[in-house]
């Protein structure tokens, strides 16, 4: 058995999620290769090298690889993976695009969203927006799988691991980047942040999600929103907490206006603390909430902010 | 141009779901089911491309049990032009799905295939790029705007940055995220008229597919339950709580 995990990164550094899905791995237990595919994207291959339990990184440092175009990015790892047991990437935009892609290539299933190893053929995972909670067994020659980075914590670093350079060019010619608007945020990713404040409908308008900006600074806290207020066109739907945007576990979730719509709790019911703050004493987020504040945000924010 | 557009059958958004008690599964018994939501934004986008003159075509197609013929009506009454049924007891994974659809897709030459990005049910999020990589087309998904221009298509992404943009050679595979488009309502002239429409059925072994898969479902459980805990009476309680109680801050 070995291992292939495919990095997350930008090309200058990597991505927290690929240490959580190092964690996942080493619960499979064999060697493991990380794949760095990008760009000038040495330093991202270094930081992979420093993760405990990685036996080797394998850079494929190519133009065809820096936007992390599915089709080419496939074939690359479609070819490296003939000789690996298990192919893994995290469960984000960019693992969820080449990972089918590469199971259907291999023809093996796709075990999406993996959040517990029970063994190195038997994953669980999430269904029906996380009311149900399945465990598959597979009998796959490759087991293939995409992980949920909120539920594994992040594997030690302190290694050093060699990095070996992969030459082969996978250009499929079919796609192209255009162009990419991506949010630019002093602020720790919504992903990995350990604490997580998100506004919902009852901010009222995008202007009011300045409110959470001195909290947050305090508390070095991502900033989140329910996907009632991302639909209303307050924010971006990058900050989007939720079964079809991100799923976060963060140690304290503080939701704010947000009625706790069941989207909405899939993608943050596993945070250690959460804090429901909101003036309908009958909302279902309170159900879920270790500590309630019925109140008016409006009245509260600017309260919370100077206590803390 | 032709579009292709695969949906599915599931149970409705808004029922809440039970797992049984033997663990095997969700109960379906008697539970109201629907097109999947993320299919009726891929059928709406369909749709207006026909109505903007970019499509001339609009082709559904599902797989499964009769049952699946209703959800091709609405979809018919919502504007396409066709249905294809294949049929089939069983209920195959997304990989035997994105084989029986590369040979819908062999047979009907769509110039672009839209398909919701995961099914409400499974969750899997698989079929449009397994579909992709089987006809060796390029892909853009979670889809919030799509354009079409000289023989490509201009793909605007939803990801986890903020938005990317991808320009694929046609044919292409796009499936779609949330904020593509609203979809309309079915009007009841129209679901009238989508009586009458042609739907056809073929049996899913006449493929050629093997349907069965490799991976096994040992069981279904019902999630952890959280307890909700207690109501603070002001701020200053909840700072208190939050420094002594929790200790998270």
């Amino acid at each position: 058995m070995a291992i292939l995990i495919i990095a997350e990164h930008n090309n200058q550094s990597l991505k927290g999620e690929t240490h959580k899905v190092v964690q996942a791995a080493t619960a499979i237990g064999a060697d493991i290769s990380v794949l760095v595919a990008g760009l000038n994207c040495g330093t991202a291959a270094d930081e992979a090298a420093t993760i405990a339990g990685v036996t080797k990184v394998l850079v494929a440092d190519n133009a065809a690889y820096e936007h992390q175009l599915a089709e080419n990015v496939a074939a690359l790892v479609t070819e490296l993976g003939k000789d690996y047991s298990h192919i893994l990437a995290a469960a984000t935009t960019t693992g969820k695009n080449f990972l089918p892609r590469v199971a259907a290539l291999l023809d093996v299933a796709q075990i999406s969203d993996v959040i517990a190893v029970e063994s190195a053929d038997t994953f669980v995972r999430p269904i029906y927006a996380g009311n149900a909670i399945a465990t598959v067994q597979s009998a796959d020659s490759i087991k293939v799988l995409t992980v949920r980075p909120a539920a594994f914590r992040a594997a030690e670093t302190g290694n050093n691991a060699p990095v070996e350079a992969i030459a082969v060019v996978k250009d499929a010619g079919v796609s192209r980047f255009v162009g990419a608007e991506l949010t630019k945020s002093e602020r720790p990713e919504l992903t990995a942040a350990r604490v997580v404040i998100s506004g919902g409908r009852g901010m009222q308008n995008g202007e009011n999600f300045a409110l959470l900006n001195g909290i947050a600074d305090k508390l070095g806290a991502a900033i989140g929103a329910s996907r009632a207020a991302v639909d209303a066109g307050f924010v971006p739907n990058d900050m989007q907490v939720g079964q079809t945007g991100k799923i976060v576990a963060p140690e304290l979730y503080i939701a704010v206006g947000i009625s706790g719509a069941i989207q909405h709790l899939a993608g943050m019911k596993d945070s250690k603390v959460i804090v429901a703050i909101n003036k309908d004493a009958e909302a279902p987020i309170f159900q879920i909430a270790d500590y309630g504040l019925v109140a008016d945000l409006f009245t509260v924010l600017p309260e919370l902010e100077q206590q803390l | 141009m032709k579009i292709l557009v695969p949906v599915k059958r599931v149970i409705d958004y808004n029922v809440k779901v039970r797992v049984k008690a033997d663990q095997s599964g969700v109960d379906l018994a008697n539970v109201k089911m629907a097109l999947n939501p993320f299919c009726e934004i891929a059928i709406e986008e369909a749709v207006r491309l026909k109505e903007a003159g970019s499509a001339t075509e609009v082709v559904v197609v599902s797989i499964g049990t009769a049952a699946v013929q209703e959800q091709l009506r609405t979809a018919l009454a919502l504007g396409a032009d066709r249905a294809l049924h294949i049929e089939t007891d069983l209920n195959p994974d997304s990989l035997q799905v994105a084989k029986l659809l590369a040979k819908v897709v062999a047979d009907e030459q769509p110039g672009l295939v839209i398909l919701g990005k995961q099914a409400i049910d499974s969750d899997n999020n698989q079929t449009g790029q397994m579909l992709a990589a089987l006809t060796g087309m390029g892909q853009g998904t979670f889809a919030s705007k799509v354009v079409l221009a000289d023989g490509k298509v201009q793909v605007t992404r939803e990801v986890d940055g903020g938005l990317q943009t991808v320009e694929l050679t046609l044919p292409a595979v796009v499936s779609t995220d949330l904020r593509l488009n609203e979809p309309r309502y079915a009007s009841l002239p129209n679901i009238m008229k989508a009586k009458k429409k042609p739907l056809d059925v073929k049996a899913a072994d006449s493929f050629g597919v093997n349907l069965q898969s490799n991976v096994k479902l040992l069981k279904v459980a019902a999630p952890a339950m959280r307890q909700g805990g207690v109501k603070v009476e002001s701020v200053a309680e909840l700072v208190d709580k939050l420094k002594h109680e929790a200790k998270v801050i």
